[in-house]
């Protein structure tokens, strides 16, 4: 368990400092595409993320959803960063648009200093894959896959070749201490393993951010507490986290925590006393039965 | 990705849906089953005329009375009745390059022999005839010259006629009576089969003296045909001119006015027998492409039920990363594995159904790499056809919308 740990901070630490905006444009210089050229502006340790007055309608034919209504922030280097607020409040419109699902109606959204909403569909894939480890409430792994080839996924597409994309996958799933379960298929595994998986395929590309929408939404409190103690130990090597939660137990182990309302940023504030999973977990009664 | 590694991906999806997979394949087996079936048996009739019409001799020519109108069809046999035995023994004596000719005259009759009877096709000719067309004789042999000179009543049977009058009894010395006439049966002729022009079964046959026909049978003084054989096969065309020319001497037509007769040698008639079976051949093929066009359609249904099976995969695909291309050529090598692995499959299947045809229906059934070749590049075209479409419905999916879907 420890060693799983300190593995993780070290290759965590080696990524932060690897992953660069140069290396991502020599990259995109190479997809044709259509439009302005990325716009390269931020020195490398301002704002990972940098949201500028976004919003987002969804056009229902008759009636029109304001799901963001202004939401302006920026999200560091290495931050941990915990979103609640009501259902219907914008949390998972906000998440899409920073995972690069989707695109902010008006407004701006840089990652990295790229303005996103300038890329091509091609350029949007390419930065999902490189930059961004997306984790969903749903786990959302291929049925039939085996956990090792549903981490290798990324890989695939990131045209690594096939020796050192297993190489990683194994690398991403010792992470979350699921090595010895590569060859089970998602439903050999608890809500808990899955989600682990999840994550695993999430770093196999050793993206910048990660971001997870309602990851423990699925999980009973001591799994949930679990996949934090992940969370919390990817956070320490460097990784900037983002996460949607409904329950405060969760958002607790974050360093930072942003309240929606109504598609707009209510509260921002940055947690005390935060708590170490590692210790909560200690504590907590082992499930009997 | 790699070629190697989408196949993967693809047969693993496949595989997954084993029995759909397989009844979809179904439609592309049997649609390249077909084909190849078809343009087997097409090209066998093709090569069996061929071989028949060499078989027969190319050095032969055939003089036949009636028209032949300036489009190339002929007005029938004997639409004119001026072709005479004179006219025979002027292309024997006067056109070189004949080595030998036999002359021809036809009726139909009924054959009796015993209590069984047999209607069948009744040909008058001179002993000439059997070396010309070299057919050979089960048993007995030829009538003699003198026979023709005589009129005498003596037949020819052909093995058909044979089988069907006499079963077990050797038919040699017996009487048989055409056209309440009695005939002696002096030889067996060889069987020979159907024909390659007309498809007619050739053994279906009587043969006796010409004069024997023509005095006793029809009454007709005039010949329906002769047979030539040139000297070898270089001079057949020679030999045709030669002929061309001297009856229209002796029968006296102007120039600028139709022959009254024509000459047709090996040749003529072999690209003729060719056209035929070609037509024959490419109207099979047809047909059998609707069915792999049906094969082809059921892949594209597969495909689109395929797709929205999956969205929420393809959703999860491309939140991490995958591009549209890479989600578009995915589904495409799906389609494309399903129809050039039926295809494949539909090869052996043709290839099989083209030996149990051989096999039950006798009939020649030549399959060639071309025809194999096609049915594999067609059912992959097949499939990148039909399969473009639902892969492009897939990679058009907005990441969002997909993941949601349930
Ligand atoms: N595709 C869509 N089409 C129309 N309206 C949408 C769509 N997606 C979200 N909305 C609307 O946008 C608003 C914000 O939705 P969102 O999913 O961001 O909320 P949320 O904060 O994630 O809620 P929850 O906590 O229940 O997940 C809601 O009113 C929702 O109905
Ligand atoms: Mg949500």
């Amino acid at each position: 368990m420890l060693e799983h740990q300190e593995r993780l901070r070290a290759l965590a630490a080696a990524d932060r400092r690897g992953v660069s905006n140069i290396l991502i444009l020599k990259h995109m210089a190479t997809i044709p595409h259509s439009g302005p050229a990325p716009v390269i502006a931020i020195p490398s340790d301002a704002a990972v993320i940098r949201v500028e007055d976004v919003h987002k309608y969804y056009d229902l034919g008759e009636t029109k959803v304001h799901a963001l209504r202004g939401v302006t922030l920026d999200i560091s280097k290495g931050e941990f960063v915990a979103i609640m607020g009501s259902s219907g409040s914008g949390k998972s419109t906000f998440m899409n648009i920073l995972g690069c699902l989707d695109k902010p109606t008006t407004g701006r959204y840089l990652l990295n200093g790229i303005e996103v909403s300038s890329l091509s569909k091609k350029e949007l894939a390419f930065i999902r894959n490189s930059q961004i480890g997306f984790v969903f409430q749903g786990f959302n792994l291929l049925a039939r896959t085996t956990a090792l080839e549903n981490v290798e996924l990324p890989t695939l597409y990131a045209r690594v070749d096939k020796g050192e994309g297993q190489n990683r996958a194994l690398e991403a799933l010792r992470l979350v201490g699921l090595a010895d379960r590569m060859k089970h298929y998602p439903s050999q595994l608890s809500g808990g393993q899955q989600q682990r998986v999840a994550i695993a395929r999430g770093l196999v590309n050793r993206p910048a951010i990660l971001l997870a929408d309602e990851p423990t939404g699925n999980l009973d409190s001591r799994t949930s507490v679990e996949i934090m103690e992940v969370f919390q130990t990817l956070n320490d090597g460097g990784l900037t986290i983002i996460l949607v939660t409904h329950e405060p137990d969760v958002a607790q182990f974050a360093r930072r925590v942003l309240q929606f309302r109504d598609g707009r940023l209510k509260s921002d504030h940055t947690v005390k006393n935060r708590p170490r999973a590692e210790e909560v977990l200690r504590n907590m009664p082992a499930v009997e039965d | 990705m790699t070629l190697l590694q989408i196949i993967r991906i693809a047969s693993r999806a496949l595989a997954r849906n084993k029995l759909r997979s397989i009844l979809t394949m179904l439609g592309i087996i049997i649609g390249v089953g077909a084909v190849i079936a078809m343009v087997g048996v097409g090209q066998g009739a093709q090569e069996q005329a061929q071989k028949q019409i060499a078989a027969m001799g190319s050095n032969i020519l055939f003089v036949g009375s009636g028209t032949v109108s300036r489009g190339g069809t002929h007005m029938g046999w004997g639409a004119t009745k001026t072709l005479v035995y004179d006219d025979m023994a002027a292309i024997l004596r006067e056109c070189p390059a004949v080595a030998a000719a036999a002359p021809g005259g036809m009726t139909s009759a009924q054959v009796v022999f015993g209590n069984d009877n047999w209607s069948t096709r009744i040909t008058g000719t001179e002993p000439q005839f059997f070396e010309v067309r070299t057919w050979a004789f089960q048993s007995g042999a030829p009538f003699s010259q003198a026979d023709v000179d005589s009129a005498a009543n003596v037949a020819i049977i052909g093995e058909t006629v044979r089988k069907n009058l006499f079963g077990a009894t050797d038919p040699i010395g017996q009487t048989i009576r055409i056209k309440n006439l009695p005939f002696k049966v002096v030889g067996v002729l060889a069987p020979k089969g159907s024909s390659a022009t007309s498809g007619d079964d050739q053994d279906d046959t009587i043969i006796t003296p010409i004069t024997t026909l023509q005095k006793k049978m029809t009454g007709e003084t005039w010949l329906r045909w002769i047979i030539v054989s040139a000297t070898s096969r270089e001079n057949s065309f020679t030999a045709q001119q030669q002929i061309s020319s001297l009856l229209r001497d002796r029968h006296r037509i102007r120039a600028g006015q139709d022959d009254d007769f024509f000459v047709r040698n090996m040749a003529d008639i072999a690209d003729l027998a060719d056209q035929q079976s070609q037509l024959f051949t490419t109207l099979l093929f047809w047909i059998a492409s609707v069915s792999l066009v049906v094969g082809g359609i059921g892949i594209m249904n597969i495909m689109l039920v395929s797709v929205t099976e999956r969205t929420r995969e393809i959703g999860i695909r491309m939140a991490i990363g995958a591009t549209e291309s890479d989600v578009q050529k995915q589904f495409l090598t799906e389609a494309i594995v399903l129809s050039l692995t039926g295809g494949i499959i539909g090869v052996f299947a043709g290839l099989a159904t083209s030996y149990i045809i051989n096999q039950t229906l006798q009939w020649q059934v030549s399959v060639s790499p071309q025809a194999i070749a096609a049915a594999v590049i067609f059912s992959m075209a097949m499939g990148i056809f039909f399969g473009y479409y639902p892969a492009r419905k897939a990679a058009r999916l907005d990441p969002i919308e997909a993941l949601r879907y349930e």
